[in-house]
C-alpha cells in the first residue's frame, strides 16, 4: 500500500548522493542530440516508450484500486460507511467495523511525525550547518544505512530490547504515579508491556528519520551558497539563516521528505505487528493500550480469511488505507500550493 | 579462467540432467496449508525425497489458505487444522484425513511457580480470557490451588494475533466449557478476544509470556517443551487433573469415533487420561482428481508416512495416529478417484 507514494521503496540515499556530487549549475551548451539520416526516429521511439512507462503507472494504480474496490466490495454492501465508526472486528459473529485499525494507523504514524520531524531536521541542519566537515561523511553514511535496516529487524528489536526498557522505565512508574489520578491514569493505562500505540509510534519513528533527514541534508544542501553567504553577511545568525533563507528556499523538498516518511510509517506492516500488541479493543485512549494497525490486521489475518465478509473487510481495510495515503498526498500537494502562492508576501 | 569456465559449463550439464531424469522419474507434489504440521511435512517431505526420489512442496501459508487453494486446484493437496464439517466437505467435494495429533497447552509465568504447579480448569481459563477473572489470588483459582501462594497481581492474558488452528482449538475448547465464552465469543481460528495483547505466532506469544510477569498464554505442545515454559495442569471432562504429553494427547484422540467421520474436534473429550486442548491436523483432497498420476504420489507420501513418519512426528513434539485410525484412512483413500471413476490410490 505504501507504493502509492512513488519513491517510498526506492533507498533515497543514493539518488540523493547523486545529486549532491554535481553542483547545480546550468547545462552547458548540449551536444546536437540528432544523429544525421535517422529521421528523429530514436526520438519517437523513446518518446513513445517513456509514455507508455508513465500510462503504465496510471493503469497499474487504477488496477489496484478496482482490485480492492471489487474485493471490498461484499463488505461496503454489508457495513457501508458505518465501517469507518465502528470498533468492533468479530470474525465468528461476521461483524466487522475498521475504527480500531484506522485509529491506530494515524495515531501511531503521528506519534512518529512528532518524534522524527524534528529530530531528521536537527540532523540535517548539524550536517549541512555545523558538523566539522571531517564528520560529515561517516554520519550521513551511517544515516543511510539505517535507511537499509530491514524493517522486521526493528520490530523486533521493538519487541525484545525496547518494549522492556518502555515497559520498565516509563510505563510503570508513570501508572504507579498516576493511577490513582482519574483523567491522567486513565491516559497511561493498558497492560504494562511496553507494547502498544507509543511503542509502536517511537519504532516507526526510528525508521522513517533517515529517510526523512538524508532528503533534508540533501535539498538544504542545494541551496545557493550565494543566499546564505548574503544573509550571512548582513549578520544573520546560522538559525536565521536556516528558518529565513534555507527553510523557505527548500520548502518543497522538505515537506516532500516528511510526505515519504509519513508514507513508509503508514504502511510498514512487520515492524508494526510485532510491536503495536494487535488487539482490535478500543478500550481506552491510553497511548500505551495496545491496539491494531491496518496493515497489522492485513498481515495477521489474511493468510486465514475464509473467502467471504471477513476477507472482503480486509480488502475493505485496504481500500481505507490506499484512500488514507491519498487524502495525505493530496493535503500536501495543496499545502505546497499554498506556500507558494504566500511567497514573498511576508517579509 | 578457462577452467573456471569449463567447470561452470559442466555443473550446469549435470544439473540440467539432474532436472531431467527427476522429471521423468517422478512427479512433484504440491501442497498448501497449516503452519502448525509444516515442520513435520517438510522433514516427512525432505526423507521421503530421499527415500524415493519424488519432490514433494509444502507451503505453509495457514489453513485458511491451504483451503483457498485445494479448492482452486492450484495444488495437489490442502492443509488444515480446522477440519472441514462433512456437508462442506460434500459440497467441495473434498475428503479429509487427519495426520498426526498435537495438544495446545496454557502456559503462566508468575513468580515461584514451576512448571505444572497451577491447576485449571476450562470454566477459570474461559473467565481468565472474558476478563472477569483479573487477580491470580482469585477465589476460583484459589479452589483448584488451595496450597500454592498466588499473588494478588492482575492477569495479563497473552493470545495469537494471526489467525491459527491453535486459536481454533483455545476457543472450540472453551466454547464447550464455558457457557459465556460460547455465546460472546465463539470459537475460530480468529476471534474477537475480549482482553489481552496479540502475539504474532506461538513464538510471539511463548516471548510475551516468558518476559512478561503475572501473565498466561497458549502455545503448542512443541514450544512449551522445547522452551521449558511452566505450563499448567488442566482438569478434563473427566474430573481428572492431567498433565500435557504424548499420552493424554493419544488419550484424547483414542476416545474420538473415527469410524463415523474424520470431522473429530479432540478438544475435551472424555476418558480418565485425555488432555482436554488436543486437536488433529487434517489433509484435504480432491475426489474427484483431474491429476490422477499427482493424486496417487500424493497419497503414497501419506502412505509412507504414516508407515515410516512415526518416529519423525514424535521427535518434533507431535503423536502419531492410531494404527486403528491409519488403517481407516488409507481404506477412505479409495474415494479418490480419477475422471473414469478408477480409485487412483494403487494398493
Amino acid at each position: 500500500m505504501s507504493s502509492t507514494l512513488p519513491a517510498s521503496n526506492v533507498p533515497y540515499g543514493m539518488t540523493g548522493s547523486d545529486r549532491r556530487s554535481e553542483p547545480v549549475k546550468a547545462v552547458p551548451n548540449p551536444p546536437s542530440n540528432k544523429p544525421k539520416g535517422w529521421g528523429g526516429l530514436p526520438d519517437k521511439l523513446f518518446g513513445i516508450a517513456a509514455k507508455s512507462a508513465a500510462i503504465l503507472t496510471l493503469v497499474m494504480l487504477l488496477g489496484i484500486l478496482l482490485s480492492l474496490v471489487v474485493g471490498a466490495l461484499p463488505a461496503i454492501q454489508k457495513f457501508g460507511f458505518g465501517f469507518l465508526t465502528s470498533s468492533t472486528w468479530d470474525p465468528v459473529k461476521e461483524d466487522f467495523g475498521g475504527l480500531v485499525m484506522i485509529y491506530g494507523t494515524l495515531a501511531t504514524s503521528f506519534i512518529a511525525l512528532l518524534i522524527a520531524v524534528p529530530v531528521s531536521f536537527g540532523i540535517a541542519l548539524f550536517l549541512t550547518e555545523l558538523s566539522p566537515s571531517w564528520l560529515k561523511r561517516p554520519l550521513g553514511t551511517a544515516i543511510e544505512l539505517l535507511a537499509a535496516v530491514p524493517s522486521i529487524v526493528y520490530g523486533m528489536w521493538g519487541l525484545l530490547v525496547f518494549g522492556p526498557i518502555l515497559a520498565t522505565y516509563v510505563q510503570q512508574p508513570l501508572q504507579s504515579l498516576l493511577k490513582d489520578i482519574p483523567f491522567l491514569g486513565g491516559l497511561v493505562s493498558g497492560p504494562p508491556v511496553g507494547i502498544g500505540i507509543l511503542s509502536a509510534g517511537i519504532i516507526l519513528a526510528i525508521m522513517i528519520i533517515p529517510f526523512i533527514a538524508s532528503v533534508m541534508r540533501d535539498v538544504f544542501e542545494v541551496t545557493p551558497p550565494m543566499l546564505k553567504e548574503s544573509a550571512y553577511a548582513l549578520g544573520s545568525t546560522t538559525w536565521e539563516v536556516t528558518s529565513k533563507v534555507v527553510l523557505p528556499y527548500t520548502k518543497a523538498g522538505v515537506v516532500g521528505g516528511i510526505m515519504l516518511g509519513l508514507g513508509r510509517a503508514l504502511g510498514e506492516t512487520m515492524a508494526v505487528t510485532f510491536i503495536i500488541g494487535n488487539t482490535n479493543q478500543l478500550n481506552s485512549l491510553s497511548v500505551f493500550e495496545a491496539a491494531n494497525s491496518i496493515t497489522s490486521a492485513l498481515a495477521n489475518e489474511f493468510a486465514e480469511a475464509g473467502a467471504g465478509l471477513h476477507q472482503a473487510s480486509l480488502f475493505y481495510l485496504g481500500l481505507v488505507l490506499f484512500f488514507i495515503t491519498f487524502v495525505v498526498l493530496t493535503l500536501s500537494k495543496l499545502l505546497l500550493t499554498q506556500l507558494k502562492k504566500s511567497e514573498g508576501t511576508k517579509s | 579462467m578457462k577452467y573456471t569456465s569449463k567447470f561452470i559449463l559442466a555443473t550446469a550439464a549435470g544439473f540440467t540432467a539432474m532436472t531431467y531424469s527427476f522429471g521423468a522419474l517422478a512427479q512433484d507434489v504440491t501442497g498448501a496449508g497449516a503452519s502448525f504440521p509444516a515442520p513435520l511435512y517438510s522433514k516427512w517431505a525432505s526423507d521421503y525425497n530421499k527415500a524415493t526420489g519424488v519432490k514433494i512442496n509444502y507451503q505453509s501459508v495457514g489453513s485458511g489458505a491451504g483451503i483457498k487453494q485445494i479448492d482452486a486446484k492450484t495444488v495437489d493437496f490442502g492443509a488444515s487444522d480446522m477440519p472441514l464439517k462433512d456437508d462442506e466437505l460434500k459440497s467441495k467435494g473434498l475428503v479429509q484425513f487427519p495426520t498426526v495429533i498435537g495438544g495446545v497447552v496454557p502456559v503462566v509465568n508468575i513468580k515461584g511457580i514451576a512448571p505444572g504447579q497451577l491447576k485449571l480448569n476450562g470454566q477459570v481459563l474461559g473467565d481468565i480470557y472474558l476478563g472477569k477473572i483479573t487477580k491470580w489470588d482469585d477465589a476460583a483459582i484459589k479452589v483448584l490451588n488451595p496450597s500454592l501462594g498466588l499473588p494478588s497481581d492482575a492477569i495479563s492474558p497473552v493470545r495469537r494475533a494471526d489467525g491459527s488452528g491453535t486459536s481454533f482449538i483455545f476457543t472450540n475448547y472453551l466454547s464447550k466449557v464455558n457457557a459465556e465464552w460460547k455465546s460472546k465469543v465463539g470459537e475460530g481460528t480468529a476471534v474477537n478476544w475480549p482482553v489481552g495483547a496479540g502475539g504474532k505466532g506461538n513464538e510471539g506469544v511463548a516471548a510475551f509470556v516468558n518476559r512478561l510477569p503475572n501473565s498466561i498464554g497458549y502455545v503448542e505442545y512443541a514450544y512449551v517443551k522445547q522452551n521449558k515454559m511452566t505450563f499448567a495442569v488442566m482438569q478434563n471432562a473427566s474430573g481428572a487433573f492431567v498433565s500435557p504429553d504424548d499420552l493424554t494427547f493419544k488419550a484424547a484422540a483414542a476416545g474420538a469415533d473415527w469410524a463415523k467421520s474424520f470431522y473429530q474436534i479432540l478438544t475435551n473429550q472424555a476418558g480418565k487420561d485425555a488432555w482436554p486442548l488436543t486437536g488433529a491436523t487434517f489433509i484435504l483432497m480432491h475426489k474427484a482428481q483431474d491429476k490422477p498420476v499427482q493424486a496417487a504420489a500424493t497419497l503414497k507420501f501419506f502412505d509412507w508416512g504414516y508407515k515410516n513418519g512415526d518416529k519423525t512426528a514424535e521427535d518434533l513434539d507431535y503423536s502419531p495416529m492410531p494404527a486403528s485410525v491409519k488403517a481407516a484412512i488409507e481404506k477412505s483413500w479409495s474415494e479418490i478417484k480419477d475422471a473414469a471413476g478408477k480409485s487412483v490410490a494403487t494398493k
